[in-house]
């Protein structure tokens, strides 16, 4: 079982009316890797996620995760399967009627296993974690800024104790030293727990401090799905966009106000 | 995936320590099936056993916090434990030494700032809506001086919304209603033999009474609901904070025409669903009185004067405003979650019905000596 990836997907293919956002897409994560998923914007990124999850289905092709396909077994089989995975939606996706507290320890409530002194205790340790301020527990979403949202979020998303994680976006709207802690802190529990991550970002620095392999989404599919280096390597125009573009245009600017 | 075990040796010298040894994997998923029996066989033996950890193969937060309240949040006097799991419950330990700020409990000072601040919001309802009405009178009185920013495009689209949309459930309930009132009184009226003044008791029931109430009903639950839900949404997604931001009064955008729209609409609607309903009222009257239809059209113009007609008709123009005020006003003060929506929402229906029910007590008295035959 363990030889088998925890996320395969095999020709899958997505239509929105006439327009085709992914065409006979394939892509396998091993157990304990962190792939980042990339792309331009409108790719069709957060729609892959949503297969993922089991929020949509593609017109076309198949999504096993953990060695299952996704909607294969009876109900009781299929819920736990989704207890496996942790989501950290673009916008947060919080519980706007609940408290930061009540959110996180709102799927830990629902399963009915820990005592309210244990969720009391995990939740002021996955705040800890996402190195929020214990005063933030009784603040509610609407009062939160929108980078506190992304930590509440993946607070709640690490609730569980997920062994694949799906992070859409999450250090869009962090600082700099709270995304790098942001990557630290998925780095350490990835060690510990030898979680699975999936993760779209537009950030070149979360990208290169965490992903194991970075797997391109460009015209309907997944060009490649390698590791850093060699992702550098290629001749691809989205690479030569994302990658090295950037790069130049920071040392240009840089350049030039040195002068 | 190894599952969780708990072995425990035998002291070796007797009356030493017994060893409890934690094997496998200590995480939420491999716990679920056996929390019970292992709580019951951590808990309440701290110092009496010497505690092995070396077995674990995974230890995730949720396993860390079990133990760490089962031994009463200390740490056993006797426990060996490699490194990286000590620092896992060193986590937990750590948060459950500063623990959250507890929502405070609820007592005689809260009820009493309670009961003060229900009279306060009511105050605060009061002035909201005074407020929003003195903005619609500016608004119009803006519009008057400025007439090419009517907004005649979301009038045209709010009166089909509200009005068109609405006729086939009205006609549905006004024809029913109709109906049951035309065969019950049919049944009371032969027995006195007093069958032609089933159009005197339809006529003026249902024109002057029944039509704007029960329209009225029908549309504050059905758009006025639905005016209060969607600006409570844009309120909710800062939708409307967008078009402050623009500098486009959210007034004149959006609740202005909402009101004008109900005010033109709600008569309408009146006179519609009255009219179907008296069509009913004289189907049921024919097929039970044996009541001719051009005997019952021919006598309703002589026993129910004109005056009620235009009394019905102002109603509806009055119930159509207030449903539309109040919808809006509910709306508008949706504070950006889910809960106070479905909050607002309830009290926009239950209030803009109430208020309905009142205005037509008030016309009720007011128009007591109009258009009644003696
Ligand atoms: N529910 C939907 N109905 C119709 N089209 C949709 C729907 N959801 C997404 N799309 C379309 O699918 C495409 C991919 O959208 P998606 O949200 O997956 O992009 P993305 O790669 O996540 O972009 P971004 O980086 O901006 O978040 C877009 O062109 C979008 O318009
Ligand atoms: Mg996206």
């Amino acid at each position: 079982m363990n030889a088998r990836p925890v996320i395969e997907l095999r020709g899958i293919v997505t239509r929105f009316g006439a327009s085709v956002v992914h065409d006979g897409l394939d892509l396998s994560v091993q157990r304990g890797e962190v792939v980042a998923l990339v792309g331009g914007s409108g790719s069709g990124k957060t729609t892959l996620l949503r297969h993922i999850i089991g929020l949509t289905r593609p017109a076309a092709g198949e999504v096993s995760v953990f060695g299952a396909p996704l909607f294969s077994g009876s109900v009781r089989e299929q819920r736990t399967r989704r207890r496996r995975f942790g989501v950290l939606f673009q916008h947060g996706a919080l519980f706007s009627a609940m408290n930061v507290a009540e959110n996180i320890g709102f799927p830990l409530r629902e399963l009915r296993l820990a005592t309210e002194a244990e969720i009391a205790n995990l939740v002021a340790l996955k705040l800890a974690m996402v190195e929020l301020a214990p005063s933030t527990a009784l603040l509610m979403p609407a009062e939160l800024s929108g980078g506190m949202v992304k930590r509440v979020a993946l607070a709640r998303a690490l609730a569980l104790e997920p062994e694949l994680l799906l992070l859409d976006e999450p250090t869009a709207g962090l600082d700099p030293d709270r995304s790098m802690a942001f990557v630290e802190l998925v780095l350490s529990l990835q060690r510990q727990l030898g979680l699975t991550v999936v993760l779209v970002t537009h950030d070149v620095d979360t990208l290169a401090a965490l992903a194991t392999k970075i797997a391109i989404l460009s015209d309907r599919r997944i060009v490649s799905c390698v590791s850093l280096e060699e992702t550098m390597e290629l001749d691809h125009p989205f690479v030569e966009s994302f990658f090295r573009k950037p790069f130049g245009l920071r040392a240009g600017v840089r350049s030039g106000g040195a002068r | 995936m190894r599952s969780p075990e708990i072995a425990t040796d035998p002291a070796t010298p007797p009356g030493a320590r017994s060893v409890v040894r934690l094997q496998g994997d200590w995480t939420l998923r491999a716990l679920a099936n056996r929390l019970r029996s292992f709580r019951e066989q951590l808990a309440g033996r701290r110092d009496d056993v010497a505690w092995s950890l070396n077995g674990i193969s995974r230890l995730d937060s949720f396993g860390a916090a079990l133990m760490w309240h089962a031994w009463g949040k200390r740490w056993p006097e006797s426990i060996e434990i490699p490194d990286d799991l000590r620092a896992v419950i060193g986590r937990v330990a750590a948060s459950a030494e500063s623990p959250l700020p507890g929502v405070p409990r609820f007592n005689v000072v809260d009820a009493v700032i309670v009961l003060g601040s229900m009279l306060l919001s009511f105050r605060d309802h009061a002035l909201d809506f005074t407020r929003l009405l003195g903005q619609l009178c500016l608004d119009l009185a803006y519009l008057l001086r400025h007439p090419a920013e009517w907004p005649l495009r979301e009038i045209s689209a709010n009166v089909y919304k509200a009005g068109f949309k609405a006729m086939p459930v009205a006609a549905l309930v006004g024809f029913l209603i109709g109906v049951v009132m035309s065969y019950l009184s049919a049944l009371q009226l032969r027995a006195f033999g007093a069958d032609i003044f089933i159009v005197n008791i339809l006529g003026l029931g249902i024109i002057r009474e029944l039509g704007p109430v029960l329209v009225s009903v029908l549309v504050a639950g059905r758009s006025g609901s639905a005016m209060t839900a969607q600006l409570g949404v844009m309120r909710v997604t800062e939708e409307i904070d967008a078009l402050s931001a623009m500098g486009i009064s959210r007034t004149i955008r959006l609740v202005l025409p909402k009101v004008i729209a109900l005010t033109l609409a709600m008569p309408l609607l009146v006179l519609w669903t009255s009219s179907v309903a008296l069509l009913g009222g004289m189907l049921s009257a024919w097929l039970q009185l044996d009541l001719g239809m051009a005997f019952f059209i021919e006598r309703l113009p002589q026993v129910v004067p004109l005056a009620n007609v235009v009394i019905g008709f102002a109603k509806g123009a009055v119930f159509g405003l207030m449903i539309a005020l109040v919808a809006c006003h509910f709306g508008l003060r949706v504070s950006p979650n889910t809960e106070s929506l479905s909050a607002n929402t309830t009290a926009s229906v239950v209030s803009s019905i109430t208020v309905v029910i009142l205005i037509d007590a008030v016309f009720a008295i007011a128009t007591r000596s109009i258009g009644v035959p003696r």
